[in-house]
């Protein structure tokens, strides 16, 4: 059975260790925040200018002033700081964010990244995702491993405009995990029930698998 | 040096046909809503305008858009706008988009007087195009150049009136950038108070960037995607 995106977020989730910043994109990555291991201290940045963002606030307890990057009304926990969007995009660009997760439409298997355009449709921007790729120095993508029609988003090349080069160390998909290596994918889990062959089919760039390929245990 | 002017609409007198103008705001979120109104009001056009977003259909610079007051949007994420949308289609509107935090910095460089900067944000894809690429200790880099505007329009939420200003919340996001990089620097406060009421230690933008202060009236801080969780 392929995963479901509360399965990947889960299962992105035990990427996080003690003490990490994290900057969460929007779709799958979000749902990141509901799993990370209670007593584990990890503070979620922000971009639009945050370090410490909580929960969404309860029914009537909205705040116009505090959004996130997604522009949501959000809270904040204790030991919250605001800054602006330099000083934001600093301490991305300077390392100091630990993980970042984000989708994607296409990713290569030298880890370029295409997420931001599709040609010949609206294109609504960039936000701050090629600023994030960029320099993040650890970077995990959230996506399907095909499109709707079943072709493979994890391709030799990327065809879409790219958001940035080489970038991409882990992927988690509806169907496995896979890590960016000099040589390509290579293959560190299946989700439940997936075989090895499938995975092998559905993967259009270059694809590594040494021995038997554990099951993503939930 | 009297800074205070006592409304947006005195605050814009001298913003004419063709000028550059940056807006603060990160979505609906801190956005100089009363100079917006005033400039919707006095239907100057030719506009370009550097904004992280370009406002909804019926708020914030969707206003300005409706009214074809705008020529070229520069910002980094465009999507909530129909009107927009048909504008940039259609050909009306001209639309440069631009790596978020490049947009912060070239803002800040501006603002510290430096003509450019150097960041990796957009190597290797079309952002790159045209651009001055430099190596730093294995890693490359565009050249960026720092921003020039004819006005910034910023919101805060006190300022005082030497032009001191403090944010709040994450209504801060481009706002205090912007009123370092403005020629003339307007900025619309919810509170405006006295010289010395400010605590020295907490403000964030010093006076000396901002030329004009006035204290905004009806804001609607309006909200972009209401999340709310249920109460246990």
């Amino acid at each position: 059975m392929a995963l479901s995106k509360e399965q990947i977020a889960q299962r992105i989730a035990r990427e996080l260790r003690e003490g990490y910043y994290v900057n969460l994109g929007i779709g799958i990555p979000t749902l990141v925040a509901n799993y990370i291991p209670a007593g584990m201290n990890v503070v979620l940045q922000s971009e639009n200018g945050l370090l410490g963002m909580g929960p969404f606030p309860f029914e009537g307890e909205e705040d116009p002033d505090l959004i996130n990057a997604g522009k949501q009304t959000i809270t904040t926990v204790p030991g919250s700081v605001f800054f602006d969007s330099a000083m934001s995009f600093g301490m991305i660009r300077a390392g100091k964010v630990d993980l970042t997760v984000l989708g994607a439409m296409e990713v290569s298997d030298q880890g370029d990244i295409a997420n931001w355009k599709i040609p010949g449709k609206m294109v609504k921007g960039m936000g701050g995702a090629m600023d994030l790729v960029a320099s993040a120095r650890n970077i995990i993508v959230a996506m399907m491993h095909t499109n709707p029609k079943g072709e493979s988003k994890l391709l030799p090349a990327c065809t879409l405009p790219l958001t940035g080069v080489g970038c991409v160390k882990k992927i988690v998909s509806d169907l496995a995990v896979l890590e960016v290596t000099e040589h390509g994918f290579r293959l560190l889990e299946r989700a439940p029930g997936v075989t090895t062959a499938e995975i092998i089919t559905k993967t259009a760039g270059k694809l590594i698998v040494e021995g038997d390929v554990p099951e993503i245990e939930f | 040096m009297n800074k205070v002017v006592n409304s947006a609409d005195a605050a814009i007198r001298d913003i004419e046909h063709g000028a550059t103008l940056m807006l603060g705001g990160f979505g609906l979120c801190g956005i100089p809503e009363n100079c917006i109104a005033a400039l919707v009001k006095k239907g100057v056009g030719g506009l370009t305008c550097i904004s992280n977003n370009a406002g909804v259909d019926d708020f914030g610079i969707g206003l300005m858009l409706k009214q074809k007051q705008v020529k070229k949007m520069i910002s980094s994420y465009v999507g909530e706008n129909a009107e927009f949308e048909r504008q940039l289609l259609s050909g009306e509107l001209d639309v440069e988009l631009i790596p978020q935090g490049t947009l912060a910095t070239r803002c800040l460089a501006a603002g510290y007087g430096m003509p450019a900067v150097f960041t990796p944000a957009g190597v290797g894809t079309e952002v790159a195009a045209g651009k001055e690429v430099r190596r730093f200790n294995g890693k490359d880099y565009l050249l960026e150049m720092a921003f020039t505007a004819d006005f910034a329009l910023v919101k805060a939420w006190k300022g005082d009136t030497e032009g001191n200003l403090v944010f709040k919340e994450t209504a801060r996001n481009f706002n205090p950038l912007m009123a370092m990089a403005g020629r003339i620097t307007i900025a619309e406060v919810e509170e405006l108070v006295p010289a010395g009421s400010l605590d020295p230690d907490h403000i964030h933008t010093p006076g000396i960037y901002v030329h004009r202060i006035f204290q905004g009236t009806a804001y609607e801080k309006r909200i972009e995607q209401r999340t709310t969780r249920k109460k246990i």
